[in-house]
């Protein structure tokens, strides 16, 4: 079931003709979907379990219509869901009953590709891959790759803070990401950082990223882009149990190595993976991991050996290093389709993604091992091992009813998480998903500051409202200050 | 003043609604090493965090520790070189340049100020390994942001808002930090002879390079003469530093690799490990501007490739001592004494919308009178404004240090 969303809005839907008559004299023709099948190709995202018609959708290309269409819904009270490439896990752009999806696929162009300073200026709407596409020529790449990098778009991941195999050593969006060009819900243009590095205000930029659209919508993203390491080996590594494999990561780690990717996956997603792309597998073992290593060929080939002796000596009971460039995206090949493999063996799944001290794994395994056998549901497991990231898919059918069931699981998968002292998203976000389970970690104060700083941004709260907030407070509300006075609390406070 | 030292975070809280109920503006203090940055404001009391400190969390196998905000940055420094990690953002010490003892920074400060030294451009600022934080907010609030993995989208980063807010938003009284291995080897490659236009060049060049530079430095020759490094100093020329770092045999092929691409920029020299220390720790403190002290300093962030332009722009008008790190991206600038408004408008002017400056020394009557940190447009100052009094509506938090009314 779908999180209760805000009570749509009767007099705004009563007014839905004219509104889009007035959207239509800033977008003019086909960029203002009325038509009922039209809308329906957004009526959910990557989280399909969820669906919602819009209202209307309005397709935008140049930055004054957004801030055309802002300004007009800020003043006629309209609730806008921002979308990029419509890939989210989370339900981020899930859209609202009497609200307008503002679709950013028209603003598809790389503006500037500049070397000398080691950046690339594009629209929002551009793939993550575009931007790679577009810097191979002369050996560079942007780092962050999310599994989803052909189809999701650079403002969708700016707004999820979007990771990928390689954000151990090279960070997350976040870390990658030099400049923005926002609107906020009143229409007014901000321009934050460039291409330099830092502000020296706030860093609104820093707190952008990872707002799930709730802040304001970015028309201009300037990212940094790396040079092509020289060479990049992996090492395939089969173990007997999870406790080994983890094992090993925190050796890797321990002996000074920061690896390019470090990825773990059981013994389920291994199975379910190697039975649809063949990569070669070992199909007894219990746990594999893939650890990739880049740079110059002397120091991989050196890492390489660092990192083989450490995998014998954690027990590792299946070794392979790639020697090609071939075999290397053979390893990777498996662990890269592990979602559709997945999905191939399920008619649905649920993909989680909490985030755990990387010691409480095997732990963690174990438990949710027996949650699986409480819900009767299967679990598979990939991870990106370096960070402590989990992704376990939850497969279930929800033709035979078990949808209901299937979120249960999910939800104590993620209580387990916070449990051990992880969080409950690590890259996919809170979204509508995992919502109304924000109090296991926060509790009401923390979550009413966050929501100030969302008051900040869009006071009548019209930018994507359902998301990431369990509920819903009014911004004077919120701002009220109890102030106890008088005595002094502690009077023993050292004082000088 | 009274000066407030709390040694726990309830008594912190207390602290702070002490002041919020009588709605008296308080200055937030670590050691105070950077007590003279940003503009003077009024306080009729103080907060000295260095009570809450203390190394509560460290698992290196994790990469993470967490620590009072108060904690001494060399404790906390000590502790992970036992364990060959560091603070991979290799955070500055300016007190001697802003006028106090060298050494005595807190982790709090270092993320209050969002420091980051040459690594900058390899490995981030303090913001990209700040995790998560407990705090109390101007409103009398303690509350918590962001956790102790690295990977976390759980709610707002408000980590990030708290890095480089300069204690105006929130007192933080413990903070998370990723920490990483440090590397076993650093040797740094110097480049002689060379202007500022075409270090830029030959700094960019090997920024496109495959040998992952983690450091990218230019010092013109008046300034290289006082370092401490005798190749440096001897050199009788500008020079022009870019650092390897990395396994014993990684670093080898790269700075060879890296000699034979600088060829063509100027004869070229290599520093190894403790001479390469030295050179990059001057860089990092910006050492060179600590004398004479009465020149004001300018700390200038553009993107690289304009970073020679700017010098160039504001030496043509006023006598400039300044070096550049970050490629190009950072320019560290003083201008002689008395220079009227420190400079400002002829900074600002060269700068234009490229990136900022931020006059991080002068005396306090030009701080009062000269905007510190870089003016911004309309709408974004309003939103500063806004997102400041969502966390201090009183405006009792270090009030006005950043700007008038923040
Ligand atoms: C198969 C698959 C694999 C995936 N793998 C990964 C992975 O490895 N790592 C990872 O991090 N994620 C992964 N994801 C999740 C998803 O791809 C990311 O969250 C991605 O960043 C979403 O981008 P999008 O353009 O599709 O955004 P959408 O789904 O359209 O929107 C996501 C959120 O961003 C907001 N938004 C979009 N555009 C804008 C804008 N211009 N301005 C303001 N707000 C905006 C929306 O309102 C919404 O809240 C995966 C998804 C799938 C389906």
């Amino acid at each position: 079931m779908p999180p209760l969303m805000p009570a749509p809005d009767r007099s705004v839907l009563d007014r839905r003709d004219q509104i889009a008559a007035a959207l239509r004299t800033v977008v003019p023709g086909e960029g203002v979907i009325t038509d009922e099948d039209e809308r329906r190709a957004y009526e959910s995202d990557g989280l399909a379990a969820y669906r919602q018609m819009p209202m209307l959708v309005v397709l935008p290309s140049a930055v004054e219509q957004v801030s055309r269409i802002l300004r007009y819904c800020h003043d006629n009270n309209i609730k806008v869901v921002p979308r990029g490439g419509g890939t989210s896990l989370s339900g981020g752009s899930l859209p609202l009953e009497d609200g307008i999806v503002l679709a950013m696929g028209k603003f598809n162009r790389v503006l500037e590709i500049d070397f000398d300073n080691r950046c690339v200026v594009v629209q929002p709407g551009v793939t993550n891959l575009g931007i790679s596409d577009a810097v191979q020529h002369a050996g560079f790449y942007y780092a962050p790759d999310p599994s989803s990098q052909i189809a999701c778009s650079i403002g969708g991941n700016v707004a999820e803070n979007a990771g990928g195999v390689h954000c151990l050593k090279y960070g997350l969006t976040a870390n990658n990401l030099l400049g923005l060009e926002m609107v906020l819900m009143t229409g007014e243009v901000i321009r934050l950082g460039g291409r330099h590095l830092d502000s020296d205000g706030y860093d609104l930029m820093g707190v952008m990223t990872g707002s799930e659209g709730l802040l304001g919508v970015i028309t201009e993203v300037t990212v940094r882009i790396l040079r092509k390491p020289a060479t990049a080996r992996a090492l395939l590594l089969g173990f007997p149990s999870n406790e080994s494999a983890g094992d090993c990561v925190g050796a890797v780690i321990a002996d000074g190595i920061i690896p390019g990717g470090m990825e773990m996956m059981d013994k389920p997603a291994i199975h379910a993976v190697e039975d649809f792309v063949h990569a070669g597998y070992p199909l007894d073992v219990e746990s594999l991991l893939i650890v990739e290593l880049d740079g110059p060929a002397e120091e991989v080939d050196e890492l390489i050996r660092r990192v083989e002796a450490i995998a014998r000596r954690c027990g590792a009971t299946y070794l392979r290093i790639s020697n090609t460039e071939a075999e290397r995206l053979t390893f990777w090949a498996g662990r890269k389709a592990a979602f559709p493999a997945v999905g191939r063996i399920t008619p649905d799944y649920l993909c989680m993604d909490g985030t755990i001290p990387r010691a409480r794994l095997p732990e963690v395994l174990t438990r949710m091992a027996a949650l699986g056998r409480k819900y009767e549901l299967r679990i598979a497991n990939v991870f990106h091992a370096g960070d402590g990231n989990l992704h376990p898919l939850i497969l279930f059918d929800a033709n035979a009813g078990e949808l209901e069931r299937a979120e249960k699981l999910g939800a104590d998968i993620l209580r387990l998480c916070v449990e051990v002292g992880g969080v409950l998203t690590g890259e996919h976000g809170v979204g509508v998903e995992k919502r109304d389970l924000m109090g296991t970690m926060f509790n009401e104060i923390d979550l009413a500051q966050q929501q100030r700083v969302k008051c900040a941004f869009d006071p009548n709260m019209l930018l994507n409202p359902g998301k990431v907030f369990p509920t819903l407070h009014r911004c004077a509300e919120l701002g009220r200050l109890h102030v106890s006075g008088g005595r002094l609390p502690f009077p023993d406070i050292p004082r000088f | 003043m009274p000066t407030l030292r709390p040694t726990s975070a309830p008594e912190l809280l207390a602290a702070v609604k002490e002041a919020l109920a009588d709605a008296t503006p308080i200055e937030i203090l670590g050691q105070g090493t950077k007590h003279d940055l940003g503009r003077p404001f009024q306080a009729s009391r103080r907060i000295e965090l260095t009570g809450l400190s203390g190394i509560s969390l460290y698992e290196p196998g994790e990469l993470v520790m967490g620590a009072g905000a108060g904690t001494m940055l060399s404790d906390i420094e000590e502790t992970l070189r036992k364990n060959r990690q560091e603070l991979a953002f290799e955070p500055p010490d300016l007190g001697p340049l802003l006028g106090s003892a060298a050494g005595a920074q807190t982790i709090g400060g270092v993320i209050a100020g969002n420091l980051a030294g040459p690594r900058r451009i390899k490995a981030g600022a303090a913001r990209d390994h700040f995790l998560g934080f407990h705090a109390v907010s101007g409103r009398g609030e303690e509350f918590k942001s962001g956790g102790r993995v690295m990977k976390n989208v759980t709610g707002y980063d408000l980590s990030k808002l708290m890095a480089g807010s300069w204690g105006t938003l929130a007192v933080l009284s413990d903070v998370t930090v990723k920490v990483l291995p440090a590397a076993e080897k650093t040797r740094t490659v110097l480049v002689t002879g060379l202007d500022a236009a075409r270090a830029v060049a030959a700094m960019a060049a090997a920024m496109q390079g495959p040998c992952d530079v983690s450091g990218a430095a230019h010092l013109p020759q008046s300034l290289a003469m006082a370092s401490g490094v005798s190749y440096v100093s001897g050199a009788g020329k500008p020079v022009t530093a870019l650092r390897v770092e990395g396994t014993p045999i990684s670093v080898a092929y790269r700075c060879a690799e890296l000699t034979k691409e600088m060829a063509g920029f100027g004869p070229v020299e290599e520093l190894h490990s403790m001479n390469s220390a030295r050179l990059w720790r001057e860089l990092r403190d910006a050492q060179f501007l600590v004398e004479p002290r009465d020149r004001p300093v300018w700390r200038i962030s553009v993107a690289p490739q304009s970073g020679a332009g700017v010098i160039q722009a504001i030496a043509r008008a006023l006598e400039a001592r300044w070096f550049m790190d970050w490629a190009g991206g950072l320019v560290w600038l003083s201008l002689p004494p008395g220079t009227p408004d420190a400079g400002a408008a002829m900074v600002r002017a060269a700068v234009g919308e490229q990136g900022h400056a931020t006059l991080y020394r002068a005396p306090a009557d030009l701080r009062a009178s000269v905007p510190v940190f870089h003016p911004q447009p309309p709408a974004l100052a309003a939103l500063t404004q806004r997102v400041k009094l969502s966390f201090d509506p009183q405006g009792i938090l270090n009030p006005g240090r950043m700007y008038a009314g923040v």
